[in-house]
Order: structure tokens, then sequence, then C-alpha cells
């Protein structure tokens, strides 16, 4: 952790009173540990994104290039023209004051423009100056000001601080999707070479390797060899895992993380053992390596460009249907945009577990399914043998990831897991879990290093939600389907609650699995000892 | 700041409307062709306003889910929260039209720094008054039409014999005019006492708020204070809507400010955020039921865009692939 | 666009909801005529100014009927130094004789429903009461 990070008890002295200058009055002040470092040259080139350039956020002069005015309205007009969702957002807020709280932001930086209103509002001031009468005639008293640098600058600030949660959204009596306002605003941005590396980056190298870590083929094998040996360890038996397997029945699509980081990587082994035990006729791709997609948190037409792989995959495979694993943004994007953008898929068939027979009709459009839903249904068909007290070393909570819950609905199945893994499971206050999650504060691309304050900052409620079930039932794991959560919140919890690890569902999962001819288990998929061991011999 | 202005506004509004009703000239001017062409904005200026929601497309199907998705058989889901189909769509946009159903959710945070923790509570206020806001106003307009046809319709008569239950005074104390008046006050009190709302708050949000107040305050003081000829009201109204205008000087003059402050914010309303009210029903967030991966939706833009085909990248990675002994398509790349 | 058609759809309903009053009354062949009155039979005068009884009549039988029922004062000055008694169906509609054709015309025009009638006669429907109070089957309903 960076020295520059101030103490917790520094950290939350938050004032919220607002300053009394008004909003538009008020510069932004690019302060070191609050914005992210802009998206190198060589990736912008890459991708084929304008105005290539090194430049930082602090330089006074951001090299726009020189119509950028005129850039950025028209894209916003053609914007405006081709999402009613953007064109309504910006007409109907009635500055209720409803999401204001809302926003993890907000909530743990005080700052007055991450309340989602006004954070709608440094678009909207905008689009009232140019696109509405009422806006040219009164100006300042209709809310409208003219677009100058200094407007970019805060949008940049303020649209790479908002993390697309949509918590707002749930509160918000008109719908008011703020992660809408900023895939815009982001969007508009790009249009002018203003972008983060940490977006850009994962972008460049998923669209070149396949996945967001730029991993190459060989890495790919060598990463998923190394889980079969380690597995193997664990559990005495040796998983195979097909990777580019033509003819397969299901191709699983994962974040690269699962294979490539930690927390992750337990998940990873769980997975693996859940489809050995099972038998699945599966395949893993390393050109489809990639189930997330940080297109989404640049602009629409790069998500697009990225998600273009799984199907393309999944048809020279010529597999049946799709298995996605545990992440969150890549699930906004499965769920409400691949198959408008990439489908449709009629070359694959309606997914149907060929160990249940389950027909998963509510993805018979799309063909891919979550892996909660595939492993709640073999649970709950008794298919798989499950001893939760392997889990007893863990007291768990839950924590949803803004998208499987904000933007699919994925509340239930995770939970069912849980509560048939392990035997110590508590849930966080009501106001912090379900539609009404915090995010980890580090979604949408904002995960890094040098806006580390901003994370914790945001961070900051959800972190106090586990540690009020740290403080009351023990809780020692938070379990999770994001694999942005389980890379950053592990800092976020040793900074704000200290003594909660983070893993994946599928992780409790490879540990509770009974597998056929395993050796007695020790340990957990961490190699860490399990208690039921004490215990028994206790007995 | 915006508070005082919005009100210097509606002041000089008020009194322009208050005096133009003593002058016979003005009285005229808005009692007839005032009227008219608020209506006129107001009915081309909602059309045009929905008309341009509706010719930008809807490219992506993105509810925001606010419970449990359809999904296995024996999972309970949320219907109204998270519905699947067209009919449980329709359940949850009335839920969201007539009860603000997500305002409802409204909780309001609040963080103790020892600990430090962070405390949510509910927060139905802002609900409460928005909701008896609304209903009193639709009750207060459907009571108008007492006003607006001839003979007043049975069901009108009926709506102010349960407004006016209690039989306080006479005339009768209609319920929804006070609740209207108090509900606004409350709304604006909040407006000017949370510091964040006060901070948000444009021109926009206090001008309507005070605007509705003005109208109902001098509706309310017009049916039980200052009084007036309530036959030449019928009659001013009746002659608008047949297009045979006429107006009485029996009528007085803060009848002439009423109406004059009503036919501001028939005017203003399309170009102001109070078109949240057709707005809602647009709402992408709330009208699209979460079955994205059952049925597919379709992007009328959706373009081709620049990818990295399996070709390109087999041909990228081929040492790689054979040399990690993987599977590739094309035995023979294109090496030169 | 599916949509384009419900928003149409909604949109039609909305503005031909909205301007009912408007092609209903023209339908309906509505003149904005203010309805006509019964003449009073004892003359011009009347306990108010016209202007006054036309806006606030009913504060007036309002305070009448507190000062008769609380006070048990009958004695009115009117503004003219007049005497009256302040009593609905003595004074007011022993001038304006017909409630049909007086008080009732501006009432139902204006979709007012007093509760004078609650407890108070029309005279003359009384008349006619008090002539049918021969027959039996009247006898009850008489009272």
């Amino acid at each position: 952790m960076s020295e520059q990070v101030p103490k917790p008890e520094e950290l939350v002295q938050i004032d919220y009173q607002p300053p009394a200058k008004p909003w538009m009055d008020v510069p932004v002040e690019f302060r070191r540990g609050t914005f992210c470092y802009a998206g190198a040259k060589k990736n912008v080139e890459y991708l084929g994104f304008p105005n290539p350039r090194d430049w930082q956020p602090m330089d006074e002069d951001w090299k726009l290039p020189p119509n950028w005015r005129e850039i950025i309205l028209e894209g916003m007009r053609d914007r405006l023209q081709k999402f009613r969702s953007f064109r309504l957002f910006m007409d109907i807020c009635v500055r209720c004051g409803a999401c204001a709280d809302k926003c993890h932001f907000y909530l743990g930086s005080g700052d007055p423009k991450n309340m989602p209103v006004l954070r709608a509002e440094l678009i909207r001031s905008i689009y009232r100056r140019y696109f509405t009468w009422t806006g040219r005639l009164f100006g300042r008293l209709a809310g409208a000001r003219d677009l100058t640098e200094d407007v970019i600058k805060e949008w940049f600030y303020y649209f790479y601080q908002c993390t697309e949660c949509r918590r707002c959204s749930v509160f918000c009596p008109y719908g008011i999707d703020t992660a809408e306002i900023t895939m815009i605003g982001r969007e508009l941005l790009n249009l002018v070479g203003c972008n983060i590396n940490w977006a850009l980056e994962p972008a460049a190298n998923c669209f070149r390797t396949g996945n967001h870590l730029g991993i190459q083929p060989h890495g790919f094998k060598d990463s998923i060899e190394f889980a079969i040996d380690e597995l193997e360890d664990l559990t005495g038996v040796r998983v195979e895992v097909p990777i580019a397997k033509k003819g397969a029945e299901v191709l699983f699509i994962m974040p690269s993380a699962d294979y490539f980081a930690s927390p992750h990587y337990y998940t990873l082994l769980g997975y693996l053992l859940l489809f050995h035990q099972i038998g699945l006729d599966y395949t893993v791709s390393p050109y489809a390596s990639e189930g997330g997609n940080f297109g989404l948190f640049i602009s629409h037409e790069m998500m697009k460009r990225l998600n273009d792989k799984i199907y393309r995959e999944a048809k020279r495979l010529k597999v049946k249907w799709l298995l996605g694993g545990e992440c969150g943004h890549m699930w906004r994007v499965l769920h409400q945009y691949m198959d408008t953008m990439n489908g449709p898929a009629d070359f694959l068939e309606v997914p149907k577990s060929p160990i249940t027979g389950t027909v998963f009709e509510h993805a018979k459009s799309t063909k891919m399914i979550h892996i909660c839903e595939f492993t709640a249904d073999l649970i709950r068909h008794g298919k798989i043998k499950l001893d939760p007290s392997r889990n007893d070393h863990w007291v768990v909570t839950y924590h949803d990831s803004c998208n499987t819950s904000r933007a699919m609905g994925l509340l239930e199945e995770p939970r069912y897991i849980l509560r048939n893994v392990c035997r110590n499971f508590y849930e966080m206050p009501e106001n912090t879990i379900r539609e009404q999650t915090f995010c980890c504060g580090s979604g949408s691309g904002l995960g890094t290093d040098e806006n580390l304050e901003a994370r914790l900052r945001g961070g900051l409620p959800r972190a106090n939600a586990v540690k009020y079930v740290r403080d009351r039932y023990g809780v020692n794991l938070l379990a999770c389907i994001c694999a942005i959560d389980k890379a950053t919140l592990p800092t976020l919890l040793e900074y704000w609650c200290p003594g909660v690890e983070v893993a994946g569902v599928h992780e409790l999962v490879g540990n509770a699995l009974v597998v056929d001819g395993e050796k007695e288990r020790t340990t957990d998929l961490r190699g860490q000892p399990l208690r039921r061991k004490e215990v028994t011999a206790n007995a | 700041m915006h508070a005082w202005t919005a009100l210097i506004t509606i002041i000089i509004l008020a009194v322009a409307g208050y005096v133009g009703g003593q002058l016979s000239a003005t009285r005229v001017l808005i009692g007839t062709i005032v009227p008219y062409v608020a209506i006129g904005i107001f009915l081309v200026g909602i059309a045009w306003r929905v008309i341009a929601w509706a010719r930008s497309p809807v490219p992506f199907r993105i509810p925001t889910t606010c419970g449990q998705q359809k999904s296995l058989p024996w999972i309970k889901r949320a219907r109204f929260d998270s519905p699947f189909t067209p009919g449980e769509t329709i359940v949850r946009m009335l839920l969201e039209v007539l009860l603000f159903r997500s305002l409802f959710r409204n909780t309001r945070a609040e963080l103790r720094r020892e600990g430090p923790r962070l405390l949510y509570e509910e927060e139905k206020w802002l609900w409460l008054g928005a909701l008896v806001f609304h209903w009193s106003m639709l009750v207060v307009l459907l009571r108008h039409l007492r006003f607006f046809r001839e003979p007043t319709p049975a069901i009108v008569l009926l709506l102010q014999r349960i407004d006016g239950f209690f039989q306080i005074g006479a005339p009768v104390v209609y319920w929804t005019g006070v609740t209207m008046l108090a509900a606004l006050g409350y709304l604006l009190w909040r407006r000017l006492k949370i510091p964040q709302v006060r901070y948000v708050s444009l021109f926009t949000d206090y001008f309507a708020l005070y605007l509705l107040m003005a109208i109902a305050g001098s509706g309310i003081w017009l049916r039980y204070f200052t009084k007036t000829d309530i036959v030449g009201v019928k009659q001013l109204t009746l002659g608008l809507m047949t297009f045979t205008p006429v107006v009485p000087t029996t009528v007085a003059p803060l009848f002439f400010m009423h109406l004059f402050l009503v036919s501001v914010l028939l005017a203003y309303f399309p170009f102001s955020k109070l078109v949240h009210m057709p707005g809602i029903f647009l709402s992408p967030t709330r009208n699209l039921p979460n079955n994205s991966r059952a049925v597919r939706h379709i992007n009328p833009w959706n373009y081709p865009v620049k990818v990295h085909t399996y070709e390109e990248w087999e041909e990228e990675f081929r040492d790689k692939l054979i040399a990690a002994g993987l599977p590739l398509d094309k035995e023979s790349g294109n090496h030169v | 666009m599916r949509d384009r058609v419900w928003i149409t759809l909604g949109l039609i309903v909305f503005l031909v909801g909205i301007t009912y009053p408007i092609w209903f009354n023209n339908a309906a062949g509505v003149r904005a005529e203010a309805p006509v009155l019964r003449k009073p039979v004892k003359g011009p005068n009347c306990v108010a100014p016209l202007e006054y009884m036309r806006a606030s009549h009913m504060e007036l039988l309002t305070a009448w009927r507190d000062e008769v029922v609380r006070q048990g004062n009958r004695r009115f000055v009117a503004f003219d130094g007049r005497t009256y008694t302040m009593s609905l169906s003595k004074t007011c509609l022993d001038c304006h004789d017909n409630r049909a054709e007086f008080c009732d015309r501006c009432h139902s025009y204006a979709g007012v429903s007093p509760y004078c009638w609650d407890c108070h006669v029309d005279p003359r429907q009384a008349r006619t009461v008090r002539a049918w109070a021969g027959r039996p089957q009247a006898e009850g309903w008489a009272r």
C-alpha cells in the first residue's frame, strides 16, 4: 500500500457539507491518489482511437485536438440520436436528491460532484447550453454553461470516478441510470483522446491476445496445466482440461484473472474439480480467453469488438452452448449486450445440463448461462456430493457484485450454493446487499494503484458492512462472484477491516465437493489446514 | 440564490396576473388569448418532446434489475422488481407511476465516525411528500372538471363528495387542496433545508415549486377567502373550451392571477423538468423486461466493427501455438 | 420499431384525454351560457348587495345558522338598515320561492352540492307534502 494514503481514521473524516460556491464555479483538482493515469499512447494507437499522445491528467495542457469542442458536440448530437436513455436522462431529472447518498463515492468522499445527480449535471449543463433553446437563451439561469477545457477535465475526473454500478438507478424514481451517463461521458472523452490506461491497456491486450492480462496461448496453457498439477497435489485427482477441443458440448468462458491472479485462482481450481467430478464435456479457449470486457468501460463499440470473440469461437469449436464463470461486469455484457451486439447465436443450442437434464429456458436466445445457475441446479438435483464441514474454517458472508445484481438479477443462485457448501453463512445488513449492494469502489476500470485513495473511499460503504458482520459474527471470508472484487477487495478489506479474506463461490464449492477417488483432504484449495481435522480428532 | 430569483420571478408573474385581472383590456388578454396560446404550447410541446424521445431508439435492453431474475424454476423470482414478461413489466411500470415504487426504497445514510459506522435509515418522507402532492394534484385537476363540463359529470360530483367528506365550513373544505399545498411546502422545505439538495437545485427546481404553490394557493384563496362568482368562472372556461370566449365582469382579479399562472405552467411544462411526467413511461431501465438472454433485443443501428478474427489471431500466435502443442486450424501459416 | 407504435398510441391517448373538455363540449353542443334564474317575487332588495350574494351567500347563511342556533338571535340588520329574520326558509325562500329555478340552477351549473337541504325543506316541496298529508300512506313521510 502506498505511503501517501492517509490512515483510516483520517480518511473517514468526511465532510458532507457542500462548499459555499456553486458547483459550476468549483474547478476540478487533480490530487494524487484520486485519479487514474492517462491511456498510454501505444494502447490508444493500437486500438485505433483518436488523438494518441503522451499526456497526464495533472498536466496543464491536455493537448486536445484543435477542434475538440466540435468533436464533443457532434459526439453528443450523435449519441442523443442513438440512445433514448441518454436523451431522456438529460431531460427528466427533477433533482430530488434521492440518489445523493446512494453513491459509494459520495459516501466515501463527500465530494458533491460524486452525487449521481451532479455527476449527470456535469453533462446535462452542456446539453442544455447547446441542445435546448432554454439553455441557449437563459444560460446559467436554465442550468446551462459553456463547454470549456475545464469541463473536459471535470468530466474526466468524475466519469472516471464512477464505477457504473447502477446503485443510484435503483432508487431513482425515473430509473435514471448514471452508468448510462458515465458510459456516454467516457465515449465522448475518448473522442478527444481522454481515457485512462487501466481501462485501455486491458482492452488493447484483450483485442490482441484474447484476454485482459495479455496472456498468450502458451501462457494460457501453462496456467491451466499448473492448476491441474496443483489440484493433483491437493486432492490426489488429476483432472483433464481440454483446450480448444472442437465438438465439445460446452465452451467455458471465464475472466482471465481466474487463471492468472490470486485469489481468483482458487476459484478456477473449484471449477475444474467440479467439471471433472460431473464429467462435463467442455473446453476452454486461449482465443476467447476472457469473459470480462473492459470495452464496457470505454465505449459501446469497444465492448462489441472485444465481445465478438466469444460467439466467434463457439462457432469455430462447434460447441452446443456456453457457460460463463464468476465475473461481474462480464455478466452485464453477456446478459444485456452480447446477443444484441453479436447475436443471433442461432448456431448454438438452448443450454441443457447434461447432468440433470434441466433446460435453461431463460437463456434460450443468448445460449449462455452463469456457472452459479449451473451449479445451483446440480445441487438442487443432488448430483454432487458436498461436505460443507470442509469450509468450517470459514465464516462466510456474500457480496453481490453490482452487475450480476442490478443488471442481471442473479441473487439467489450463489446464496443457494453457499448455504450448501458451507455451514457458517451470514448476510450483511440488508441495505448493503442484493439489489442495494455496494460496489467495491474499483469497478469499471478503476482498480489500479495510482487512484488508491479514491478506491478506498469508494469502498468504504462495502467494507463497513463487512466490518459489521466481522465484528458481530466473526466473519473471516467474503465470498463473491466478481473478478474485480477478488482483485481489489483484499486491499480494501485489509485497510478498513483486516482479517477478512476474499474468495470466489466456486472456491468454496471446490473445498466442499467430494470427488471420486480423492485422497482425504487435509487442506482447502488454498493449502490451508482444515479445521475439521481437529474437531474430529477431539471427538 | 436561485431560490430568490425564482421567488421574485413568481411574484412578478403573480402580480402581473392580478393587475391584469383588474384592467378590462388585459382581462380579455388573460382570459382568452393567453390560455389559448398556453394550451397550444403545452399540447404541441409535449408531443414534440415525446416524439423527440421516441425518435432515438433503445439500442440495448438495460433494465435495472431490483430483484431476483427468472432462472431456475424453483428459485422464487421477483416478478415486479425484475419482470420477465411484458405483463409483469406493465405492473412494474404501474407501481412506479402510481405508487413511486423506486422512491419508496429511499434510505438515508449516516456516517458515525466512531467505528466508523455507516448507518442506513428508512427515509419515506420524500416518497410520502411526492406521492401526496401528485395524487392531490390529480384529484384537484379532476375536481376542476366541474368548470369544464356542462352538466358536471356525476363522477366529479362523487369525487367532490369524497374529498369534502368531513363537511368543514361552507364552502366545504376539500382535503386535496390542503394536502397539495402542504406537500409542496414540504418539498420546498426539504429543498432549502437539506444542504446537498439545495446545492444541486437550479432555478427551475424552485420555480416549478413556487409556481405550483402559487396556483394552489390562489385557488384555495379564491374558494375560501376572496370568493368570486363561480358561475362567471365556469362561463369563462366553457367559453374557452367551446371557442366562444367570454370574459364576465363579475369575476375577481384573483381568478385572473390563478388563470394566468396556470397558463404559465402549461407553457412552461414541455421545456422544463416537468416532462418527467411523460418521460417516466419511456425510461429504458424500467419499462423493459429482464429477459435479455431469452429474447434477442434488436439494435437498429448495430454496425459492423473492427474485430480480431480467429484466423488473424492464429496467424499472430502461430509459433507460440505450435510450441505449446495447441491445435491449429490452418496447419501451415502464411509465412513469407 | 414496435415501441414507437406504443409511444405514439400513448401520446394520442394522452392528448385526447387532456383535451377531453374541448372536444366533448363541442361535440355535445354545450354553450357558454350562464343559467337563467327565476326573479325574486318581492322586489329588488336583498339582505346584502348582489355582488356579495353571488360570491359569498354561503358565508352569510352559515353565519345566520350559527347566530340562530347558538345565540338564539334571529334579528338581522342589513347593509341598507332594513331588518330581517334570519331564516333560510322564511326569509330567503320566501322571496326566492323556487329552489329548483333559483338555488339549484347555479349550484348544479357549478357542480356545487350544498348541505342546506340535509336539514331544511324547500317550502314549495313542503307545501306539496302538506297537501299530501291527508293521504294515509304519506303520513310518516311528511314529518
